[in-house]
């Protein structure tokens, strides 16, 4: 068992278990620091899989902006334990009993496909670092892009318009 | 590492953030497991992006970019997750102003 097996198996059981402390924490601000746990290790995935570029962009754009402005937001409104909504017991069992249930599906469904022969390469290969993206983010991808761009700007003065007082 | 450990891996983090869809009440949480559920949709494109390199690599073309188109995916998936955070959070904010609650069952008639 080599590092790489090592360090997938850690941040997977990093990633479930900070994910099911999302789910069952009482308090929010919690949920929002375990979020960013999650956040973390799958950027830790990222890095065993050579993807440098979307390693650094989820730590900045997620853990960095994503997550400061959830905490904000939760601050502001000051939210705690004591006014957490909480869902009726029997309601919150079968939501998690449909959950499951489509996990064993999907489990079900892809335990016998073909390509579970098939390897993930870790660790080599250069098609994730920032040189070879940035050659193809601004050629052959060059015109989402720039959509993307306006997309941003419509998103930015959409916020600003709804969260305006009247 | 064989793609099915991250296939299924992709596959629990999903049935999490669905799982805190239905079972909570608190808006600003259900947001979160859907960030979550993003999160893993990418994970997964990421490492099938792996995959068909090393297929491509298998064949013979040393100097291939194949999965270069996966992982600029993901990167548009973050771009678009961005956006959506910045609205969603918006909206929120105003139905706290409006409501003084984040509890999504007070919105279940549209009105007011």
């Amino acid at each position: 068992m080599g590092i790489t097996q090592i360090l997938f198996w850690f941040l997977s059981i990093a990633a479930i278990f900070s994910a099911l402390m999302v789910i069952s924490s009482k308090n929010p601000v919690h949920s929002v620091l375990w979020l960013i746990v999650t956040f973390f290790s799958i950027s830790g995935h990222y890095i065993v899989l050579n993807a440098q570029f979307l390693a650094i962009v989820n730590v900045i754009v997620y853990a960095g902006a994503i997550m400061v402005l959830f905490l904000f937001v939760i601050m502001l409104m000051n939210l705690n334990k004591e006014s957490e909504p909480q869902k009726h017991k029997w309601l919150r069992i079968a939501g998690a009993v449909a959950g499951g249930c489509l996990l064993l599906v999907f489990v079900a469904a892809l335990k016998d496909t073909d390509i579970k022969h098939q390897q993930a390469l870790v660790n080599t290969g250069n098609i994730g670092l920032i040189k070879n993206l940035g050659k193809e983010l601004f050629t052959t991808y060059v015109v989402p892009f720039e959509i993307s761009s306006i997309l941003f700007l419509s998103a930015m003065v959409g916020a600003v318009v709804i969260g305006k007082k009247e | 590492m064989p793609i099915n450990y991250y296939i299924f891996l992709s596959l629990a983090l999903f049935c999490i953030g669905i799982v805190g869809v239905l079972t909570r009440r608190n808006a600003i949480i259900i947001f979160m497991c859907i960030e979550l559920m993003l999160n893993a949709v990418n994970l997964l494109l990421v490492a099938f992006s792996k995959m068909h390199h090393n297929v491509a690599l298998l064949a013979g073309d040393a100097a291939t970019t194949a999965g270069t188109d996966g992982q600029l995916f993901v990167f548009f998936i973050m771009v678009v997750a961005a956006a959506e955070v910045s609205v969603g959070l918006a909206i929120i904010v105003m139905m706290y102003r409006n409501i003084h609650s984040v509890d999504v069952n007070f919105l279940n008639r549209l009105k007011h």
